[in-house]
């Protein structure tokens, strides 16, 4: 049966791709940053998994305002990165997982999570960037990824509730999965950050940290915190971190058993406009 | 912080009196891209996002009048995007996100976007976010620009 080992954490902006594709990880701007994933990267390299459940919000590249899908789950068997306006990344495509999307998609929809199925669409910065922070630069990604895109752009946006009771689902339908695989759920987005409006750039480190702590030891009561102080506190694209808790409910901790390992923890400001954040829970044995 | 970017047009002018729960509206210098936002700016959005495509970036490079002409957008939209004028592409419904690619058919990268709306050029933009970002304190509230603005 399939078995849900870890989840992970981490920021998706766009210039830590640019910078990777560009050759820039070691300019003295990003080599702080780049210094911080290098223990993800080496955890990661001994705990690869089979198949990431990759948790991210699309930029109106995948959809543009024609649908607004608040979970839209990928079907497919290939993903190619979007071009979102500066050109296609030079990143491998994404290789699915469609028997492993339809069981999630079955198993969710019946515990009443309506998912829009994609059966055709591109991946932008929002997957391709949690991808090379933690596999750096490979031909081929070394997983599958089954991508679920979370609309956290146009408000309303799900709460933190639904979407810790979504991971807690996609957990469920995970361990009924007929095949031998080691899965990961990834949720990223934010930490801290506002694109828009004259207070553009806002940063909260002191909330981003107490943030963290929550996710690892209270992720229930970070799930009843309004959208309100996400957009206050963390800024108005900081909502993204909503998405964190679609991984962090599929801990089984939340589930009756043992709580997750915290294997790595890191926080720099800045990238671009932009607080980084990284998080590795290992899932407790059962 | 510069005057010109403390005060109106921004959305408390145009608070809901409707039983719709928006309380993001009480934060300062940011409008959050809503339903009601979004079906003002559809056609801002749409054009935005139909330069995905390399052939249009360069066909809106080469005849901006044109292309934006094909466009139902609003002529003050068509204006906002003509001055490249963010803040008030945002506030006539155009989301960071779609009009991001305006920008980049011009060759900015976020930063740069980003700081036009600020009271920072992308260099002292950037010298802040170095310095940690913009706080928090301060931010959080609209009653803290307007006591800020009687204050200037």
């Amino acid at each position: 049966m399939a078995r849900i080992t870890a989840s992970v954490y981490t920021s998706h902006v766009p210039a830590i791709g640019v910078a990777m594709d560009l050759g820039r990880t070691e300019t003295p701007y990003y080599a702080p940053l780049f210094a911080g994933y290098r223990p993800a990267r080496e955890w990661m390299a001994d705990n690869t998994p089979d198949v990431v459940v990759l948790v991210f919000n699309d930029h109106a590249n995948a959809f543009s305002l024609e649908m607004v899908p608040t979970f839209a789950l990928g079907m497919s068997a290939r993903y190619e990165p979007a071009d979102e306006g500066w050109g296609a990344r030079p990143v491998p495509p994404v290789v699915g997982h469609p028997a492993l999307s339809a069981h999630i998609a079955h198993s969710v929809i019946r515990e009443d999570f309506d998912l829009t199925l994609v059966n055709d669409m591109p991946v932008d910065h929002g997957c391709t960037v949690p991808l090379s922070i933690m596999f750096g630069q490979p031909d081929a990604w070394p997983c599958r990824v089954v991508p679920l895109v979370v609309n956290v752009v146009q408000y309303p946006v799900p709460s933190g509730r639904r979407c810790l009771e979504l991971g807690k689902a996609i957990r469920r339908a995970v361990e009924r999965f007929d095949e031998d695989l080691d899965v990961q759920v990834w949720g990223t987005g934010g930490m801290s950050h506002q694109l828009q409006g004259p207070r553009a750039g806002l940063i909260n480190q002191e909330w981003d940290n107490e943030f963290l702590d929550r996710m690892i030891n209270d992720p229930e009561g970070q799930a009843a915190v309004e959208h309100v102080e996400y957009v206050r506190e963390a800024g108005s694209e900081g909502i993204e971190l909503v998405m964190w808790l679609v991984a962090r409910g599929a801990m089984a901790d939340l589930a009756g058993g043992g709580a997750p390992t915290e294997v790595h923890r890191f926080y720099h400001v800045p990238a671009s406009n932009t607080a980084a954040g990284q998080l590795i829970l290992e899932d407790a044995p059962d | 912080m510069a005057e010109q970017y403390v005060g109106p047009p921004y959305r408390y002018q145009k608070r809901s009196t409707m039983a719709l729960d928006k309380p993001y509206l009480d934060v300062p210098g940011t409008t959050v891209f809503d339903t009601d936002q979004a079906a003002k700016g559809y056609h801002l959005n749409q054009f935005a996002m139909s330069l995905m495509r390399a052939e249009n970036r360069e066909r809106f490079k080469a005849d901006p009048d044109a292309c934006l002409d094909e466009c139902p957008m609003t002529g003050e939209q068509k204006q906002a995007v003509r001055d490249r004028d963010f803040n008030r592409m945002i506030e006539l419904g155009g989301n960071i996100y779609f009009l991001a690619k305006i920008g980049a058919t011009d060759g900015l990268d976020y930063v740069q976007i980003v700081s036009s709306m600020t009271e920072n050029d992308a260099d002292a933009h950037t010298e802040m976010m170095l310095n940690g970002g913009r706080s928090p304190d301060g931010n959080r509230y609209l009653h803290e620009w307007q006591h800020e603005r009687e204050r200037d």
